[in-house]
């Protein structure tokens, strides 16, 4: 095992961070630590790497307990969220610098920083400072200070967070490609789904200081164990709607829903959720189609978005490039929405109550 | 092109009358405050001649004074360098009950009057004060002696470094560091590759600070030394007994002393401000 987290607690004051968190990280894994903001995935992490001091619990690192050591002494790769550079040194001094804390031979770092500046694809950035960098060089430049001393495992927190989503996704493939090549272990924080899904080997949902689930990203989209899961992973359409007269409408619609599922005896607000990938848009309405406006239409490389007005609902909805082709969809546009899979949440209280537990839940952001 | 010139003109001439009568007014104010009192000095001193000002400032008295004066400055320096960095780092990383009490003390030295300061110390260290006589029973003389004279220069010199280097340590916070630790320094090798070099300006500025107030300094200093020539007295002491023996050569002359030295403080801080700007745009 590369890392172990057993049974670790956490408090900030009166405030449970972190409520009991167990989970693995096989040799050579790659994993992503996934929840919403604040469900305490950055103290975890820190707890991890010796930053912070659990309350209760263990840490192993290649099977040594190493709960007791400072971060110093655990030898681990940590990289910040907002990359923490040493603001007065220069690109090469800031790579250089946990090889010269450790007073190695100059050649030597000499040597390790010229490789590491040549895996992080920043030559000619050797003399620049910090500053003098872009949001996505700095993080590179981060990343190769952290390999420099060689961790056993490699901890981020939120990596590519404070960048841009071009970037961002050029990062993420990248250091999935690193990984591959190094293949160190690593743990890394983000509260992007779709970060998780793409890169990870195993994915750790965290809600409210505790572990929701724990499976590959196949596992944890296609079978989610809890609502909370479900619904974070796949940013959901919310959609409000009443049952009135033994039937189901979209709200301030006559839209109605097909469901023999729920009990329509009794009159009531209810919220859909539906995934986007679970929202069918077509041009005419052959089945039994909701109409709707095209709001407008998102080019996201290997799929389309698209944000549709239903009424006073907005939703959004993703559609396969091969789907897209041949087809002409334009903003204004008169179409068609089918939800093939939802969820639905029952409540006496009223659309906005149920929105706000949703929210204190997880459900939705 | 041509529409845009013509917007602009008008706009200019107005700011640059504003900034006209602004720049005049600041440098008449400049001359009557700062540059008279200077040229009236320098005056004094060409009036008399040079051989006066080389007597006079060759007098052992003067010249004990500005060794005097000098050894307490880099006293001064060199403890609440020190001690002052010590300080903004407990206040700045540290949490603990009494802080905000504590921090607002720092800044008493800058409220208290020097000559109010003075006595405070007379109180404590004199013959018959609490610390005093205990230190007095070891045959140690505190006041109207060095050690009562550095230590009021050390309390009326307390706030600058420490004030200085507080909110640059506050916005570097403390990510930088932790980044140390883990890729493996020790907490003393932090604190020099990290924490000193990210306060460096702060702590200069802080530093420069210090200097001009010690050697300026006058009341604190003159109610616990007692202005004994050749013993306690400093520059700023020996000036004002030249002036009440009316002895007006010997004043000018340390006085244009220590005007120039505080004018190459100035000009040093002045450069310290550029690199720092320097520093900003690099680091
Ligand atoms: N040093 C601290 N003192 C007090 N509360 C803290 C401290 N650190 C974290 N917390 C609290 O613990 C909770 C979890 O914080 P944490 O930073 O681990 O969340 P996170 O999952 O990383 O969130 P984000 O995605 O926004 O970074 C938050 O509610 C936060 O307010
Ligand atoms: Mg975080």
């Amino acid at each position: 095992m590369g890392i172990v987290v057993r049974d670790i607690y956490k408090r900030f004051g009166g405030f449970i961070a972190v409520d009991g968190v167990s989970f693995d990280v096989r040799e050579g894994e790659l994993v992503a630590l996934l929840g919403p903001s604040g469900s305490g995935k950055s103290t975890i992490l820190r707890i991890i790497a010796g930053l912070e001091i659990p309350d209760r619990g263990e840490i192993y690192l290649k099977r040594e307990n190493v709960t007791a050591l400072s971060p110093r002494q655990r030898k681990v790769g940590f990289v910040f969220q907002h990359y923490a550079l040493f603001k007065h040194m220069t690109v090469e001094k800031n790579i250089a610098f946990g090889l010269e804390v450790q007073k190695r031979k100059r050649k030597d770092i000499e040597e390790k920083v010229r490789e590491l500046i040549r895996l992080v694809k920043l030559e000619g950035y050797e003399g620049h400072y910090p500053s003098q960098l872009s949001g996505g060089q700095r993080q590179r430049v981060a990343l190769a200070r952290t390999l420099a001393t060689e961790p056993s495992v490699l901890l981020l927190d939120e990596p590519f967070g404070a960048l841009d989503a071009k970037v961002r996704d050029n990062l993420a493939k990248w250091l999935k490609e690193l990984h591959v090549k190094l293949n160190i272990t690593s743990v890394f924080v983000t509260h992007d789904q779709n970060e998780a899904i793409e890169i990870s080997d195993k994915i750790v949902v965290i809600n409210r200081g505790k572990v929701e689930q724990i499976g590959t990203a196949k596992d944890v989209y296609e079978h989610p164990n809890s609502k909370f899961v479900a619904s974070f992973i796949g940013n959901v359409n919310v959609v409000d709607a009443v049952i009135k007269n033994g039937l189901i409408f979209i709200k301030d619609t006559d839209f109605e829903i097909i469901d023999r599922d729920i009990d329509v005896s009794v009159d009531r607000d209810i919220v859909l959720l539906v995934r986007p990938e679970d929202i069918l848009v077509e041009k005419d309405s052959k089945q039994e189609g909701f109409p709707c406006m095209i709001q407008d239409v998102h080019y996201r490389g290997s799929f389309y978005e698209f944000n549709l007005c239903m009424g006073d609902t907005y939703i959004r909805s993703v559609k396969d490039k091969d789907d897209f082709l041949g087809k002409k969809w334009e903003k204004n546009q008169k179409a068609f929405v089918v939800f093939k899979q939802y969820k639905i949440f029952d409540a006496s209280e009223g659309h906005w109550e149920i929105r706000e537990k949703l929210r204190q839940l997880g459900y939705i952001e | 092109m041509k529409d845009n010139d013509v917007c602009i003109r008008p706009i200019r001439k107005q700011s640059h009358f504003i900034e006209y009568t602004l720049t005049f007014s600041v440098i008449i104010w400049f001359i009557i405050l700062v540059m008279a009192p200077v040229y009236g000095i320098l005056r004094e001193v060409i009036r008399n001649g040079a051989g006066i000002f080389i007597d006079s400032i060759s007098s052992p008295a003067a010249i004990h004074s500005f060794k005097l004066t000098f050894w307490i400055t880099v006293t001064a320096i060199f403890i609440n360098t020190i001690f002052g960095v010590m300080l903004a780092l407990v206040f700045v990383k540290q949490d603990f009950r009494g802080k905000i009490f504590l921090e607002g003390l720092v800044d008493l030295p800058f409220a208290v009057s020097p000559v109010v300061a003075g006595f405070m110390f007379i109180m404590l260290f004199g013959p018959n004060g609490w610390l005093g006589s205990w230190f007095g029973s070891y045959n140690i003389k505190i006041i109207y002696a060095l050690p009562g004279m550095v230590i009021a220069t050390l309390f009326v010199t307390l706030p600058f470094v420490a004030r200085e280097v507080m909110p640059v340590l506050a916005e570097y916070g403390i990510e930088q560091e932790e980044a140390a630790y883990i890729l493996g320094a020790s907490k003393w090798q932090t604190f020099w590759k990290v924490t000193l070099p990210s306060i460096k300006w702060g702590l200069v500025y802080g530093i420069t600070l210090t200097f001009a107030r010690s050697i300026g300094e006058f009341g604190a200093v003159l109610v616990v030394s007692g202005s004994i020539i050749n013993k306690t007295q400093t520059a700023t002491l020996h000036i004002h007994q030249q002036f009440t023996d009316f002895n007006y050569a010997g004043a000018f002359t340390a006085s244009l002393i220590l005007a120039v030295l505080s004018f190459s403080i100035l000009i040093i801080m002045k450069c310290v401000y550029k690199r720092k700007e320097k520093g900003y745009r690099w680091a």
